[in-house]
């Protein structure tokens, strides 16, 4: 039978605790860029601009279709050498997490577009009329009356999207980044106990994110309460 | 940037000398297909199961299945797949775990957990499907079933599921998608399935773009097909009368 021996957690801790920083710096850095950038992705799609529409189109589906290991070895891949050539940064500099930060933020896009097109096609297109009618311009219609009540819709989903994306920063450990999940595995690794770091990284992704989907659905209940009436 | 482009890189022989570099390439094909699909069946029966165990008027039965789709959905797929694949065969009692070890070979170990890690991680997602399914339908079904003196469990055999599944292709297409999407993460245990092979390309062969660009284009190709075989099960599924139907 197996004997656990938690004993190098406690000594760990700190390190857990960078790790634990850089993954919830990556999953912020990520939702904030994603929705902008998504936000600007959903409106290209639903614009009357036919190349526009396409374009954007192209760029949700063909980042929805490759597996999220396979765009970070690409931006591990792409963006030290753009950012050396237009830096001028030697070769040593680290930027692994750079790239990381511009991979998921790109990728995350495409998911939040996909979620803010439905929470901007929600809104009755009477909305939209009665803006045209009152003489806004289109831009002042989006930004004053639609995306508005667009985003109060969708806070819910967007928020559930932010704690698979917390999940998924795990993946940077394709390029030996030390966030959260990285560190457990070099600490467990070094002290010949993987198993207990594994459970305990497992325990504690677990305990942040059901709490953090618990409070989302507490939310929407409130949400769907207060636009029942 | 001066970049060498060499796509004539996949004709030429590994260094082992029996074989080329597009053969590596369309057995990291092989080895993705056949994972995701076998996760994908397995994913499919498991959710099926905890979907029903989640609708059924019995208390500790639904909470334990609720227990089930919280566990694997809130743990992110690198770390399930590490503890499949790293702890369980430490912990396993009766010999089981040693029998893993010992017995298997190390291609087998890895194809097993990444599989089993999948199939669980996806099924959860599975069974949220199957309960909104059977969630969506009139609840005057259910009862119109036990009314006409079928058990409960004749009733979700020839009432309930044979419609709910009907209605949850759509978002089943986008998990069996996922799941071929989400083997990737497998090239982490050494598994070499597409991901993996591509990477390894890279390092023997140093032409990472021709490489990145070949796998990449293969997970598209994927994507299309599943997308294109699904559409064909969507049609033939969709129910009359219903939202999507026409």
């Amino acid at each position: 039978m197996y004997e656990f021996d938690w004993s190098s957690i406690p000594g760990a801790l700190p390190f857990l605790w960078e790790g634990m920083k850089v993954s919830l710096e990556i999953t912020a850095c990520a939702v904030l860029f994603g929705i902008a950038w998504g936000t600007l992705l959903a409106m290209a799609r639903l614009a009357a601009i036919k190349p526009l529409t396409w374009l954007a189109a192209g760029y949700v589906n063909l980042f929805r279709a490759i597996p999220l290991v396979m765009v970070l070895l690409w931006f591990f891949l792409i963006v030290p050498q753009v950012l050396r050539g237009v830096f001028n940064l030697s070769a040593t500099t680290d930027v692994r997490l750079a790239s990381a930060l511009v991979g998921f933020a790109l990728f995350e896009a495409a998911y939040y577009s996909e979620i803010i097109r439905a929470g901007i096609q929600s809104v009755p297109k009477g909305q939209v009329a009665a803006a045209a009618a009152l003489g806004m311009t289109y831009a002042q219609a989006m930004r004053l009356v639609v995306l508005p009540q667009a985003f109060r819709n969708m806070v819910p989903l967007l928020l559930t999207q932010a704690i698979v994306l917390f999940q998924d920063t795990s993946l940077v450990y394709v390029s030996a980044l030390a966030d959260f999940f990285g560190v457990a595995y070099k600490v467990g690794d070094r002290d010949g106990r993987l198993v207990e770091l594994l459970l305990f990284a497992g325990a504690v992704y677990f305990l942040i994110c059901f709490a953090a989907s618990q409070a989302v659905r507490h939310y929407q209940k409130k949400l769907n309460a207060h636009g029942a009436h | 940037m001066g970049y060498q482009w060499n796509w004539s890189i996949f004709g030429s022989t590994v260094p082992t000398g029996e074989t080329t570099y597009l053969v590596w390439l369309l057995s990291g094909l092989q080895t993705t297909i056949l994972l995701s699909l076998s996760a994908w069946l397995l994913a499919l029966a498991l959710g099926s199961l905890t979907g029903v165990l989640r609708t059924v008027p019995s208390k500790p039965l639904s909470t334990l299945a609720s227990a089930y789709v919280e566990l694997f959905r809130n743990i992110p797929l690198l770390v399930q797949l590490f503890i499949w694949y790293f702890v369980l065969p430490e912990i396993l009692p009766f010999g089981l775990g040693d029998a893993f070890k010992q017995q298997l070979s190390p291609l087998t170990q890895q194809f097993l957990s990444a599989m089993l890690c999948l199939a669980f991680f996806t099924s959860a997602r599975v069974a949220e499907q199957v309960r909104a399914g059977i969630n969506a339908l009139p609840r005057g079904q259910r009862a119109a079933g036990l009314a006409l003196g079928f058990t409960l469990p004749q009733t979700y055999r020839h009432v309930l599921l044979p419609m709910a599944f009907r209605l949850i292709v759509p978002p089943l297409t986008s998990e069996c998608l996922n799941i071929f999407k989400n083997s990737a993460v497998c090239s982490t245990i050494g598994l070499l399935e597409l991901a993996a092979q591509g990477r390894q390309l890279v390092d023997y062969t140093a032409q990472p773009y021709e490489s990145f660009i070949a796998i990449t284009l293969l997970y598209l190709v994927i994507n299309v097909v599943v997308m294109g075989l699904m559409r064909i099960v969507e049609a033939r599924a969709r129910v009359p009368g219903y939202l999507g139907s026409k």
